[in-house]
């Protein structure tokens, strides 16, 4: 290729012999190939870790650098990238309806609780690089020992505590725990690595056991539906009788103003006749026994007038009448 | 001539290049290396990065790691010393620390954890037997932290002596002096998962199941005994508002009715021959009606005039 050039090249510019523009070219390449191995940039999120002839030297920071080309080497960490693990889960597709695999990360997630119960725990752990140095220089399967120590992190807190606190109210809190025992192994390693979070997202009972752990929450719901069913009918019942005993006092009281009234309205009545009888009682009298009999009499349907002289009372009842009308 | 010359330059280069490349060597930060002359460990392990010198040609570079390495044990069946069988499934980080030794007694990484399978995994063993099942899941004697369901804690939970992470130390402990003579050094290790083997597995969820089954049956027993609580409270508040409504009608009327007797008897006590008077005619006047018969002789008052006209006695009436 380079030589069809340089053939080209020759007709252009007559008098060049070719052999220059080979020497050229290699010259060209070598200066290339010096040039890519002097300059290195450094991401925005990363550092370069520079090693001479295979020691440590320095760090750079972001932007165009240059090192002695064939001696000087460069690593490039990410620290400011913060790293995910997942236990007990994996996430196909992250998005808006993220995408997880399908189950299948039992041994993962499976554990033993402080109860002696078992536990299905997912969590995740961020993590980011603080020493670049000795992030690159002091642990060989920096992402491996993550990963089991995580593990082994999370079980020895899930296994101080009960099934039900990790379920309920012990989850953030079991996270942080995790958090600091994993943080303190890795430290004592001196990964250079710094634990951005644990996060237990989902602690479920085993698939066997859930059914009773859901009859659990509704024998709670039922309790709750049976007491308010009582307070139903209790409010129900109550307010209705303590209205119904107000109308029973209302209508004794209403007895007691009428009996009273009554009672003073007829002494009155009778002190008001007595009053004027006390200044003729022998007329009054007598004018009041007629006038009651005047009224009365007409009512009565048989009447019968005997006189004293006459001896026996049969012969002038109409005792057919008598008989005949019972 | 000229193009001899160059020809001999190019392969004295060449061969500069051999010899100097065969020389000179580097060491990476995080290499040891062992020099080696026909297979045979030359000088001390050079621990030093940077750029070495060895005779060309005869010595040979044996690098080695000098970062922690990771070691995965595969899972093992264990039982714990009350025979709860447990898989167990550990992890540890070792490193090289004496790469001389390491090349002579073990080689390489591969036969290395091979070294690591067999004494960690019997550590291990050696360990979980010797401790109860409770004592190899727990860590602390830390309480539980009280939840509204209450459940109860299995009988044979008793007081940790040692725990999970003792126990993890004693396991580096006893597997730790086998390591020195591979030339290699166990840095941790640490139980990684514990679990129930399958029919343990199933002895536990039936546990548990039965567990949650009591839990849920106190909770109903537990609405329904406030429902009854509930409903005899109404019983009682009922008969309460129902009897207090009851006497104070009574005490309401009975006063009242004393009331009006008093108001009676004051009043007909002024003259009680005439109030029975006007009371009798009034009775008459409600009692006599059309299906009564009235037998009067002649000589009662109202009908003494029918007979005979007393002239004399009407004047002196008068």
């Amino acid at each position: 290729m380079a030589y069809r050039k340089a053939g080209e090249g020759e007709s252009d510019f007559p008098g060049y012999p070719s052999k220059k523009w080979i020497g050229l070219g290699i010259v060209g390449i070598i200066i290339l190939i010096i040039l890519v191995s002097t300059f290195y940039s450094v991401g925005p999120e990363e550092e370069g870790v520079i090693k001479r002839f295979g020691r440590y030297t320095k760090i750079t920071g972001p932007g165009l650098h240059f090192k002695i080309p064939f001696v000087e080497t460069v690593a490039k960490v990410k620290v400011k990238h913060i790293f995910k693990e997942e236990f007990g889960f994996r996430t196909l597709m992250a998005g808006i309806k993220t995408i997880y695999a399908p189950s299948g990360y039992d041994d993962e997630s499976l554990m033993l609780t402080g109860d002696l119960n078992v536990a299905v725990a997912e969590w995740i752990v961020q993590y980011k690089v603080r020493d670049p140095v000795a992030f690159l220089f002091n642990v060989r399967e920096q992402r491996d020992t993550i990963r089991a120590i995580s593990e082994a992190s999370m079980r020895q807190i899930i296994g101080d505590r009960s099934i039900d606190e990790v379920l309920t109210i012990g989850r953030i809190e079991a996270g942080q725990k995790a958090q600091e025992k994993l943080q303190s192994i890795l430290d004592s390693y001196q990964t250079g690595i710094q634990i951005v979070t644990i996060k237990l997202k989902d602690v479920n009972p085993p698939d066997p056991v859930k059914p009773s752990f859901n009859e659990v929450n509704e024998a709670k719901q039922e309790k709750e539906t049976t007491i308010n069913e009582a307070k139903q009918a209790y409010n129900k019942v109550i307010p209705k009788a303590k209205g119904e005993a107000e109308k029973t006092i209302s209508v004794a009281e209403g007895y007691a103003v009428n009996r009273v009234n009554r009672a003073m309205g007829e002494a009155n009545k009778f002190l008001a006749v007595w009053e004027e009888y006390r200044k003729s009682p022998e007329v009054t009298r007598k004018r009041l026994y007629l006038e009651s009999l005047n009224e009365v009499l007409p009512k009565i349907g048989k009447k019968y007038i005997l006189d004293t002289e006459e001896k026996g009372v049969l012969p002038l009842l109409p005792l057919g009448e008598i008989g005949g009308q019972k | 001539m000229k193009w001899g010359k160059s020809i001999s330059i190019i392969v004295v280069a060449i061969i500069a290049l051999i010899i100097l490349s065969g020389t000179l060597y580097t060491v990476d930060q995080v290499e040891q290396v062992i020099i080696t002359q026909f297979g045979k460990p030359v000088g001390k392990p050079v621990t030093e990065a940077g750029l070495h010198i060895k005779t060309p040609f005869i010595q040979k570079v044996n690098r080695f790691d000098k970062r922690i390495l990771s070691w995965d044990g595969s899972p093992t069946q264990i039982p714990t010393s009350d025979k709860k069988y447990i898989w167990v499934d550990t992890t540890a980080r070792w490193r090289i620390v004496n790469p001389l030794k390491f090349l002579q007694a073990t080689g390489n990484e591969r036969t290395a954890m091979a070294r690591l399978d067999d004494i960690v995994d019997s550590a291990t063993r050696n360990q979980i037997t010797k401790h109860l099942l409770y004592e190899v899941v727990r860590n602390s004697n830390r309480k539980f932290t009280e939840t509204e369901l209450g459940v109860e804690i299995p009988e044979e939970i008793g007081e940790v002596k040692d725990g999970r992470e003792k126990i993890s130390r004693e396991i580096l402990k006893e597997a730790t002096p086998a390591f020195p003579q591979y030339g290699m050094e166990l840095v941790d290790v640490r139980i990684k998962r514990i679990n129930y083997v399958e029919d343990v597995r199933e002895k536990v969820y039936s546990r548990m199941i039965s567990e949650r089954k009591r839990v849920a049956e106190e909770y109903r027993s537990e609405g329904m005994g406030q429902k009854a609580e509930i409903e005899g409270k109404m019983e009682k508040e009922l008969q309460r508002i129902t009897s207090e409504a009851y006497k104070t009608a009574q005490e309401i009327e009975g006063k009242a009715d004393a009331e009006a007797t008093k108001i009676y008897a004051v009043a007909y006590n002024k003259d009680p021959g005439f109030y029975s008077f006007l009371k009798t005619l009034e009775t008459y006047k409600n009692t006599l009606d059309k299906d009564t018969w009235l037998i009067l002789s002649s000589d009662s008052e109202f009908y003494k005039y029918l007979k005979s006209i007393p002239l004399e006695g009407l004047q002196k009436e008068k």
